[in-house]
């Protein structure tokens, strides 16, 4: 017997009892719906949570100054003021794939403008920030080299800030006061929006370093060419690990570290920050998958039961078929292929309400929905394997019946 | 070489009550192109033998040749290839498939040969035709009364030309008209050279074999010839007088 009119025999002993075959279905269609739907959801998950790490910029590294303990009093991270300007120049030469690393200091103060004020934060750094944060300017210009080198009195302001401080005034060529300092806006920056902790990046004011170290942050940081941070952005991600390595023994080395010592810097990959959120975000995506696939599996259960039953039922036209002429392996090929005729088309089914459950899914989250091909296709994989595994067992015990037994039985 | 050549033929099945031999050391021996009644009451041992020499079941002991093969050295697929090849059965209840019409009922046995679409059907068109049904084609069994559905099952055992038909109480769910009619069917097939087994109960079916083979406690009881009552002269009888139909059963 050829495959097609095998099929075909099988969609006719399927339609003979089209209820009974369609209920069975159902718990196919609701598995194969529910593991597009649920894969679709996490797809889209972590989607959101790879574009939000992006938008922090990618393959980067932090460097903070480290704890000091001051008559056993441990001061924490940021404490010293050990990092300075020269370290960050240093290992833009010495560290291999570093692509930027920017010197940074925060702090925060009132921003005044005409009648209005705006406190906001204040990020004195040079032009690597920029490249490290994979950040554009929307409107002006950035810093030119030589503001930097001499610490003129420009910034380069955030969205927010531009909206909060100017209001319907265009920034640019505006002068406004920080600590009673007139800054010249120089430039507006292109939106950045949430952090991914739910910080508003675009609330920032930038200053060349060394304008902030003197006019803004003043004191302690005045004195020397320290910073708090440094931002290192590496070529790639295989660069991070030895690079931060090369670091480490690097600013050991200038900062005069003894053996024994321990650092007086922290570095954190934040590329590991984000590889843990967007683990976790797989991890949803496994659990739903999972609870997808037990539904598969009992829809398998049901396939398994209404084939044991056809078989009570036609045990008759088994013992016929044996009579005339089929072999074993004929009467199993038979009623295999009916229950992955059944299989198949429950997954088909289940496919086209598993796109519309994962698109309106979508569509109310307001997260990008992701049905893969390949899912589709293991869908369709898999409910067939359902189909020969669930119906492996009734149709043996088809083949394994006794032609004398079965024509005899009522 | 006779047919069906079966030598202390037995057949023992373990039971949980204990051994029960169905059949017992029969020798028996069927030339090709006989009619052959095989008789007896149930439990006589005549199912066992039928299903013995339908390659249904493997003897227990004792040999039995078809056609020069010996069956009880063959695997199931083995048998089911003989089966298929070289006998035809028709049953009590016809076991038609519902679903399907009568063509492609008939079409079963080739299907398993692994002959090809277009030729099966010509072959069980022709196999139709020959027993009478060439318009019923494609009526289902449900669209066909039982002497038509048997008329079937009689052209689906024929449909591989085998060299033995089968026949396991082929009347005894049809009126005794009808069954006339079966039975004459049976007859012009065996005058046209087809060997014909029927294994009855009833000594009305088996007065048309020329041949009565009785069984009893499974033992060969008797083995007889006789003169074969001629199915189509009774027919005949009872179209001039329908009101004994009755009476000829």
């Amino acid at each position: 017997m050829s495959l097609i009119e095998a099929i075909r025999s099988a969609l006719s002993a399927i339609g003979a009892n089209a209820l009974r075959s369609a209920l069975t279905m159902l718990g196919i269609i609701i598995g194969v719906a529910a593991v597009i739907a649920m894969v679709a959801i996490g797809s889209g998950a972590r989607e959101r949570v790879t574009a939000q790490i992006k938008s922090l910029g990618a393959n980067l590294a932090i460097i903070q100054s480290g704890n000091v303990t001051q008559g056993g009093v441990r001061l924490g991270a940021g404490a010293s003021s050990t990092l300075t300007d020269e370290d960050a120049r240093a290992i833009i030469r010495e560290v291999d794939d570093v692509v930027a690393a920017a010197p940074i200091l925060v702090t925060r103060a009132q921003a005044v403008f005409a009648g209005t004020n705006w406190s906001t934060q204040i990020t004195a750094t040079d032009l690597d920030f920029f490249t490290a944060r994979e950040w554009d300017i929307a409107e002006g210009r950035l810093f030119e080299p030589e503001e930097l080198r001499r610490g003129e009195i420009v910034a380069v302001i955030g969205q927010t800030v531009a909206k909060n401080l100017f209001g319907e005034v265009n920034p640019l060529d505006q002068q406004f006061r920080i600590r009673n300092v007139p800054f010249k806006v120089i430039g507006v920056m292109a939106g950045k929006g949430q952090s991914a902790l739910g910080q508003d990046q675009d609330d920032v004011i930038f200053v060349p370093l060394d304008t902030g170290r003197r006019r803004i942050v003043g004191r302690n940081y005045a004195r020397d060419a320290s910073v708090q941070t440094v931002m290192v952005k590496f070529a790639n991600e295989q660069a991070i690990d030895p690079g931060i390595e090369q670091t480490r023994a690097l600013l050991r080395q200038r900062h005069r570290l003894a053996e024994e010592q321990d650092d007086d810097f922290i570095i954190r990959n934040l590329t590991e920050i984000a590889n843990t959120a967007t683990a976790a975000a797989n991890t949803l995506s496994w659990l739903l998958a999972a609870v997808a696939a037990v539904s598969l599996l009992v829809g398998g259960i049901g396939i398994m039961n209404i084939m044991l039953v056809s078989v009570t039922e036609r045990t008759r036209e088994i013992g016929l078929r044996l009579a005339v002429g089929a072999r074993q392996r004929d009467v199993l090929a038979q009623f295999l292929i009916e229950a992955t005729t059944l299989a198949t088309i429950g997954g088909a089914v289940g496919i086209a309400l598993g796109i519309a459950a994962a698109l309106t899914i979508a569509n109310f989250a307001g997260w990008p929905s992701v049905v893969s091909i390949e899912t589709i296709l293991i869908a369709v994989g898999v409910s067939g394997m359902i189909g020969v595994f669930f119906g492996f067992y009734p149709a043996r015990q088809a083949a394994r019946l006794d032609p004398i037994e079965a024509l005899r039985r009522e | 070489m006779p047919l069906i050549e079966a030598r202390e033929l037995s057949r023992v099945y373990n039971l949980d009550s204990g051994r029960v031999t169905a059949l017992d050391r029969v020798s028996l021996a069927i030339e090709a192109g006989d009619l052959v009644a095989v008789m007896g009451p149930s439990g006589s041992g005549k199912s066992t033998f039928m299903n013995l020499i339908g390659c249904l079941d493997r003897p227990t002991g004792g040999h039995y040749r078809l056609d020069g093969v010996a069956v009880e050295t063959l695997s199931s697929d083995g048998l089911a290839e003989l089966r298929n090849r070289k006998l035809g059965f028709v049953f009590q209840q016809f076991n038609l498939l519902p679903r399907v019409d009568a063509c492609a009922n008939v079409e079963l046995p080739m299907v398993y040969a692994g002959i090809d679409g277009r030729t099966r059907k010509a072959r069980a068109l022709a196999a139709l035709d020959r027993v009478g049904l060439a318009d019923r084609a494609h009526h289902r069994p449900m669209q066909l009364s039982g002497g038509q559905q048997q008329r079937v099952a009689i052209a689906r055992a024929l449909v591989n030309q085998p060299r033995l038909l089968l026949a396991d109480e082929p009347t005894g769910a049809l009126d005794s008209r009808t069954a006339l009619e079966i039975l004459g069917l049976f007859q012009d097939l065996n005058r046209e050279g087809v060997t014909v087994v029927i294994v009855t109960h009833d000594a009305e079916v088996a007065r048309h074999a020329r041949r009565v083979i009785r069984f009893r406690d499974g033992h060969l009881l008797s083995d007889e010839r006789q003169e074969a009552a001629d199915a189509r002269t009774a027919l005949a009888a009872l179209e001039r007088s329908p009101s004994t139909t009755e009476a000829a059963a």
